[in-house]
This record gives C-alpha cells, structure tokens and sequence, in this order.
C-alpha cells in the first residue's frame, strides 16, 4: 500500500462529476502524513477488548500476531487520540512525534 | 399520435411528465406550481404514473432527493416557484457539478418581501449561475414540449446536466388552453431510456461528490463552464429533432416580423405573446418594429443574438427582475455584455417591467415602442424606465 503517484489532472482528465471511480482508493491517502504525536500501547494491561479498534476514525488499528495485541499502522494513524480517550484500561498514551 | 385537448398548463406537464416514464418526482408544492405536483402526486397515488413519489419537507429536500435519484439512474423530476426555488439554491450547483440530468418545472414567480405570490423572473434571475441549462416556454403548449425535450436534452451523454423549464406562473401555468398532447406511445418513440454517464451501484462502487481540493478546482469549473457551453450544439439538434418529430419548431432565439425592422424589443417568456400583437398593430401603421425573442437562457446563445439583432440599431429589453444596485436589468447587461464582444454597439434602451405580477398591458408596449422610435430618431438612450411606475 504505497502512496499512488500520479500528476495533476488536467480539466479533461477529469472524472463525471470529479467522482472517485476506484473502490478503495482512500489507502492512498496517507493520514499519517498529519500526525504530531502516536500512540503507543503498554501491553501489560491491554485485556485484548477491541475498543480502540472499534473507536478508530482511520480503522488502522489490527490486532497483530503472534500475541494479537493492538497496534497501530503508522502510514494511517493520525494521532488523533481517540484510542487512547477509550481505552477502558488507560493502557495507550500519546507520545510526541520528534523531528 | 396527438390529441388536442382544453387543458390546464399544469396538469398538461403533469401528465406528459408521466408519459416521459418518469421514475421518480421527489417535489415539495408552492404556489404557482402546485397543481404539477399535486396531479403528479395523485397520478401515482392512482397506479397511473408507476414511478416514487416522494413528498419531501421542503425544496431543499427535494431537490437533494432528486440528486440521490438521478444518481442511481432514475429518471427524476421535479418543480417549484420562487421561494422554492431559493431554498433548493445550494443543492442546485451539487446537481449540475455531479452532471445529474434532473428536469426540473419552474413556474416563474416574484421573490419576497413584499410577499408576493404573483409572476416576474425575479426567481429565475436569482439563480442563473447554477450551471443548469435554462429554457423558457411562452405557453402551455411549449412548456408540454419542451418538458419532453428537456429529458432528451439532459439525458443526451455529450450533456448531461440539469434543466430547468421556465414558464410563467398563473399566466402560464393556470391558464387552460387547447394543448396538442402527444399519447404514451409517441413520447416513448421520441424518448430513449436513461443511461446515464456514471451511476451509484453497490457492485461497482464509486463516490459521487467528494472533496475537490484547490489542484482540482479550476480544472473542474472550467470544465464545468464549458459543458454548459458545449451544450449549445446538442441544445439546436435536438430541438431540431423534436421538429422533425413533433412539427412543432423550437430554436434558442425567435423574432417576430424582425427582417427588415429599425427597432426590436426583446422579450423572454410570455410577455412575448402581447407583445406581439402590438408589433402587428404598428406594422399596420408602417412602423418597421419587430420583436427578438430569447427562449434559451443557459447556455447564452451569443451567435443567435447576433444574427437576430442583425443591423438593427436601437434594441429596447424588457427586465422582469431587478438587480439591486446593479445595471439594473438581468438580461439587459447581459445583451449589453454581449454587444461589447463587438466592434459596434447597438443602443439598448431598458425596460423593467411586469414586477410581481403587474400586468403589461397591450398600451404599456405601445408606450416602450414609442419611445424605442424616439430613441432611433434622436439617438438620445433614456435610462432605465419602470414600466407603469406611479410617480
Ligand atoms: S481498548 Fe485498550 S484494552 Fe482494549 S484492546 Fe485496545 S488497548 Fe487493549
Ligand atoms: S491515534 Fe487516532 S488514528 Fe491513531 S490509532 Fe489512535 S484512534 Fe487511530
């Protein structure tokens, strides 16, 4: 899932009515672009609920294996917090992205 | 086959809206419309018309309706007047930037305040920028046959957009008048099923009015502007085709006796009919008056304006809305706008009236075609007159 990259449409270019006609073409918006700060998961108290998951806006939250813990694709995670807002065991907390 | 019938305007577009297999009429009724949706809604209500009607709580609704309709590739129709009309505003420019082929009625009607329920083009004026292909009727008859063409047009894959039917509310709209109605059968054979350009199906899934950041938004309005241009020759042809199919001839700019006339007065909708009559009254007296007529609206028809126009050197216009604190005439600048592409320019002496329902009556013509004459005479341009104001 890399980001598509393709120049600018000229007018004629244009899809009907500026549709989107490619089902799930939003993966190449790549919301991580946005992020200042990610969450970051301590798994001692995560009780596996799905909750972040579920509360998600960018669905980019899977749960990974081997121990099927959350985490979070970094390409999509726009730090917005809300992960960690639900989390009912208050184990992810939002950590500054650096430069 | 056609059937001449006495009929009321209203309930002729109703019925011929049937025949033109509709699929779904999503309207919200307002004076002078009402009777449209009214029957429409009892020809479903009757297992007459097989189509939706869906009676939405407002215009605004209605015209989203008819977007979400016309998008999954039902053939979709609405009407309206007035303050309807200004409510459905936003989502006017959502159906013509998403290319959907809604055909819409307007009964052309003042805009508030004062309330007022009667007749201008005060409504039409308002929205003239919404990127729709407007048209006007001048009669009960036309706006029957032009509500079949109107789907043809908008239908038409080179075109695909919106459009709106203008006709006059209460003069046309009220009015029962012998109307040639052609059966089922015949607007069908005139008529092919809708396949529109790009359509909401859950097995091929597109998005259908997503964001348009500012790399696309140019490109997207210019190319909106020149559809709507480029609607022009599909507008002739399948005017012309209607013709051929119908008898009946409809072109984006009439005259009347305009071939060897000094002065023209130009008119759109039904005052042109009064109008008219007074032309051949002054021709009887030797005076070379004729009459230019604009039906097509959106796209502009420069070209047809040009030929009508002619040599011809002293144009009165006749405004039936205002633009407040501007030239003041709608149509007016725009003729003027349109003059000023040339080398010359002839002068234009402008006209407001029948504001809210005022009536114009053979004498107020009469009036303008007096002082048009004088203009020709003393090339002195008056400036822009009220029709019947009291002073
Ligand atoms: S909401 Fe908290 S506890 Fe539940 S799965 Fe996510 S991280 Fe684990
Ligand atoms: S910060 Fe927001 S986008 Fe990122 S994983 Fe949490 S909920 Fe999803």
């Amino acid at each position: 899932m890399t980001r598509q990259q393709t120049a600018k449409p000229r007018w004629s270019e244009l899809a009907v009515g500026c549709a989107v006609t490619e089902a799930g073409s939003a993966r190449y918006n790549r919301t991580g672009d946005w992020r200042s700060s990610r969450p970051v998961w301590e798994h001692a108290h995560c009780v596996r609920c799905g909750v972040c998951q579920m509360f998600c806006p960018e669905g980019c939250i899977q749960f990974e294996p081997p121990k099927d813990f959350p985490a979070a694709d970094l390409e999509y995670c726009k730090g917005c917090g809300i992960c960690v807002h639900e989390c009912p065991t208050a184990c992810i907390r939002m950590v500054a992205e650096e430069e | 086959m056609e059937e001449r019938i006495g009929m009321e305007s209203s309930i002729a577009i109703a019925e011929v809206v049937g025949r033109c297999d509709v699929d779904v009429v999503a309207a919200y009724p307002i004076t002078p419309q009402t009777h449209i949706v009214e029957h429409l809604s009892e020809m479903v209500a009757n297992g007459e018309l097989k189509a939706a009607f869906v009676p939405v709580e407002s215009e605004h609704s209605a015209m989203s309706v008819c977007c979400g309709t016309a998008a999954v590739g039902a053939r979709t129709y609405t009407a309206t007047s007035s303050q309807g009309l200004a409510l459905m505003h936003e989502i006017l420019f959502i159906a013509s930037s998403l290319r959907l082929p809604i055909v819409m009625a307007v009964a052309n009607r003042s805009l508030s305040g004062p309330i007022s329920i009667w007749n201008d083009h005060s409504d039409v004026m308002s929205d003239r920028d919404v990127g729709w292909v407007q048209i006007f009727a001048e009669n009960g008859q036309e706006a029957v046959d032009l509500t079949i063409w109107a789907f043809r047009l908008a239908e038409d894959r080179r075109v695909s957009l919106p459009v709106m039917v203008h006709f006059d509310g209460f003069i046309v709209s009220h009015m029962i008048e012998p109307i040639l109605m052609p059966d089922h059968e015949t607007v069908r054979g005139y008529l092919p099923p809708f396949e529109p350009l790009l359509r909401l199906d859950v097995d091929r899934p597109v998005s259908i009015g997503p964001v348009g950041i500012p790399d696309i938004y140019t490109e997207s309005k210019f190319l909106q502007h020149k559809l709507v241009v480029d609607a022009y020759q599909p507008i002739v042809e399948t005017l012309e085709g209607f013709g051929k199919y119908f008898g009946r001839h409809y072109h984006p700019v009439e005259t009347y006796r305009a071939e060897d006339a000094e002065v023209l007065l130009c008119t759109m909708g039904s005052l042109s009919e009064t109008a008219m009559t007074v032309v051949d009254r002054r021709r009887e007296k030797g005076h070379k008056v004729g009459l230019m007529r604009i039906r097509l609206w959106r796209p502009f028809p420069f070209e047809d304006i040009y030929r009508a126009v002619g040599a011809v050197q002293t144009i009165g216009v006749i405004d039936r809305a205002v633009s407040f604190g501007g030239p003041p005439g709608p149509v007016a600048s725009e003729l003027k706008a349109a003059f000023y592409r040339k080398p010359q320019q002839p002068r234009l002496v402008e006209f407001i009236a029948g504001l809210g329902g005022r009536d114009v009556a053979l004498a107020d013509f009469e009036r303008m075609f007096d002082v048009l004459l004088s203009t020709r005479k003393t090339g002195q341009v008056p400036p822009p007159a009220f029709v019947g104001l009291r002073e």
